[in-house]
């Protein structure tokens, strides 16, 4: 792709337009922000459709999209594992099982869960590995943010870093986790409507799902696979190395389907604190539910793409690249782009860059936003300045705390931004440490919610075996052929795995498993703390059903729980 | 909280909307612009997908605020 395409007037005026209306709204909401509450936690007022929309887009991040476009063309459909069975019932989970008590506690963020159900020390461990964590990322979305306007459009690296984190402060920082959300729902909107032409051109141009399907066989076999194995999802899943996930039926079941995917979806407060903000403990539920429909279909709007991109890759006269990282070996980071260079005239075009830009602005704004309660109330409310018992002033003050945390939150990503700069890795090795800190939280906070015995002393524990078991697994084995120790294997080569995929994989089942098996049985010899009485609305066995029967049935979130199942089983199926 | 985000999404995209498809009309003729969309005038039809789907936006916006003001 070598040389930058260049923007015309019309796409730059779209983009402006969209960032008009990004600091429009945050502008708007500036008047109701008057204390912390209505900042950090949106005054729980949302309805469950723009909590449910906001909860999807979170995660539907420029790296999301990116990198999901790029494994379409590495994996073909079997990248849908990521959504049908990586998220769907993960989502599903969170709905129905996890909601009453994350809404229902009172609590205002995932540390401070764990802090009403077992103590201040687990809770402290938790915000703090969060806040650090969550800052990182923000700062590494930025950074492929800029170098990607750098190497396409041919922008400054520090003029587009400075700028983009620029219009996010403004919007956060003038209406806080509303601004993120409501931007997050016209984010989904945008991505939606601007790649759509995308799929309809590529489709059109390859002859549709057939001729797609026609083109690619050859292309796949001659790398050593069935000729189908890029239209599928669980066909050639019986061995791992049928596929080219490297993984069979049972790792991606356990790995995926299970531990990454309940320990992402069901723990990380980012994703979370949308369904809290929700404006009743229904839409709270439902949240989850709503943006789970969305969920199932995204896969068409950016993997399809994808996988087309592969056939365009080795179809002489298409006109399509992509970088080479060396001879033979592309960078797929760039599919969406080069597609979007491929296909879309000026006009769309404008409306395609806006919508990465969108994404990465808005999954940055997601983790300032998360960012800046965690500070707030679980590190600067707990240890720095406890609350005085004046509630007024108490609720300015932590609002005043609130902003500058977000002001400090977006200097200190550009300073990560940087940061991986000078580190190339810094990504993978960010990855990897969140699926070891992810798969051990999500088996203490299910012992927690479903097992009253569960202590403190052992949830604590578990958080900390789990994650160095995790550490262990990752420097005994290694993906064949890692270059660089950031991969694993940095102890001793004990196993090697066919891809890094599968290494992840079962990293995190290693970490789930030895997290949980610790917190059990040293909750068994632990003393209890926490009463029954202590533990009411934070545990399923002592909390009273909140979900009234009386509900009619199409207005109850089981039954759109099973709607959703039942389409995920559709699609499934129509792909096998 | 305060504001109806029905009525930014239906307005940008309306804007956007009218935007793309007068320009989609006035480039219909220009070959070279649309030989990369496969010779569609993209630009009109998802300007007026677009358009459509912002009237609808707005539509509901303001129908929830007579509702609300009842």
């Amino acid at each position: 792709m070598g040389t930058n395409f260049s923007l015309s007037w019309i796409d730059y005026l779209v983009m402006v337009i969209y960032f008009l209306f990004v600091l429009g709204i945050g502008w708007a909401l500036k008047r109701y922000m008057k204390d912390a509450r209505a900042f950090l936690e949106a005054g729980r007022s949302m309805p469950a459709w723009v909590a449910g929309l906001a909860f999807i887009s979170t995660n539907l991040g420029a790296l999301e999209v990116m990198g999901m476009t790029g494994s379409g063309a590495k994996y073909g459909m079997l990248t849908t594992h990521f959504y049908w069975v990586g998220a769907i019932p993960a989502m599903i989970f969170l709905a129905l099982f996890m909601m009453p008590f994350y809404y229902g506690s009172k609590a205002r963020s995932v540390p401070e869960y764990l802090k009403l159900r077992y103590d201040e020390k687990t809770r402290g461990l938790n915000a703090i590995l969060f806040a650090v964590m969550t800052i990182l990322a923000s700062g590494i979305s930025m950074y492929a943010l800029a170098i990607l306007m750098e190497r396409v459009l041919g922008w400054n690296f520090h003029i587009s870093l400075i700028l983009s984190a620029a219009i996010v402060l403004a919007y956060t920082y003038l209406g806080g986790l509303s601004s993120a959300i409501y931007n997050e729902v016209l984010q989904f909107f945008i991505i939606v409507i601007g790649l759509l032409p995308l799929v309809i051109l590529s489709m059109k141009d390859l002859g549709g799902w057939q001729g797609l399907q026609h083109q690619l066989a050859p292309i796949v076999t001659a790398k050593g696979y069935a000729p189908d194995t890029w239209t599928t999802t669980w066909k050639y899943t019986g061995t791992a190395k049928a596929n080219p996930l490297g993984v069979a039926w049972y790792g991606i079941f356990a790995g995926l389907g299970f531990v990454l995917s309940f320990g992402y979806w069901c723990t990380n407060f980012l994703i979370v604190q949308r369904a809290m903000s929700a404006k009743s403990p229904t839409a709270a539920r439902n949240t989850p539910l709503i943006g789970a429909i969305p969920k199932m279909f995204i896969p068409f709007l950016i993997i399809v793409p994808g996988i087309a991109a592969l056939v365009l890759l080795n179809k002489p006269g298409s006109g399509f690249s992509l970088p080479e990282i060396s001879p033979g070996h592309y960078n797929y980071d760039y599919t969406i782009i080069a597609l979007l260079k491929q296909y879309l005239p000026a006009g769309v075009l404008g409306l395609g860059i806006t919508a990465l830009l969108a994404s990465f602005m808005s999954g940055m704004a997601g983790n300032v936003s998360a960012f800046n309660t965690v500070w707030t109330y679980d590190i600067y409310q707990s240890y720095i300045r406890p609350v005085t018992g004046n509630k007024e002033e108490d609720e300015k003050h932590y609002l005043k705390v609130g902003r500058l945390a977000t002001i400090f939150g977006v200097v200190v990503s550009i300073a990560a931004a940087y940061l991986a700069s000078l580190f190339g890795n810094i990504m993978d090795f960010l990855q990897t440490i969140f699926s070891m800190i992810n798969a051990p939280l999500f088996a203490v906070i299910f012992l927690g919610m479903f097992w009253k015995r569960t202590t403190g002393h052992a949830a604590f524990t578990g958080l900390l075996g789990g994650f160095f078991i995790a550490l262990m697994h990752h420097g005994m084995t290694f993906p064949e052929g890692a270059n660089t120790l950031v991969k694993g294997g940095w102890i001793y080569h004990l196993h090697a795995y066919p891809v890094e995929m599968a290494q992840n994989f079962w990293t995190a089942i290693f970490a789930f498993s030895t997290s949980a098996l610790l917190t059990v049985v040293l909750s068994l010899i632990t003393k209890r703390k926490k009463s029954d009485d202590d533990l009411r609305g934070l545990v399923y066995s002592l909390t009273p059903k909140m979900m009234k029967k009386e509900a009619a049935w199409y207005q109850r979130s089981s039954t759109l729980a099973i709607l959703v199942l039942l389409i995920g089983v559709i699609l499934t199926i129509l792909f096998w | 909280m305060g504001i109806d985000i029905k009525l930014p999404i239906g307005l940008m995209f309306t804007i956007f909307g009218l935007i793309l498809s007068i320009f989609g009309l006035f480039t219909n003729s220009d070959a070279a612009l649309y030989h990369r969309s496969l010779g569609i005038n993209i630009n009109l039809w998802s300007g007026t997908g677009m358009l459509i789907f912002g009237l609808v936006m707005l539509g509901l916006a303001i129908r929830s605020r007579k509702t609300k003001s009842k």
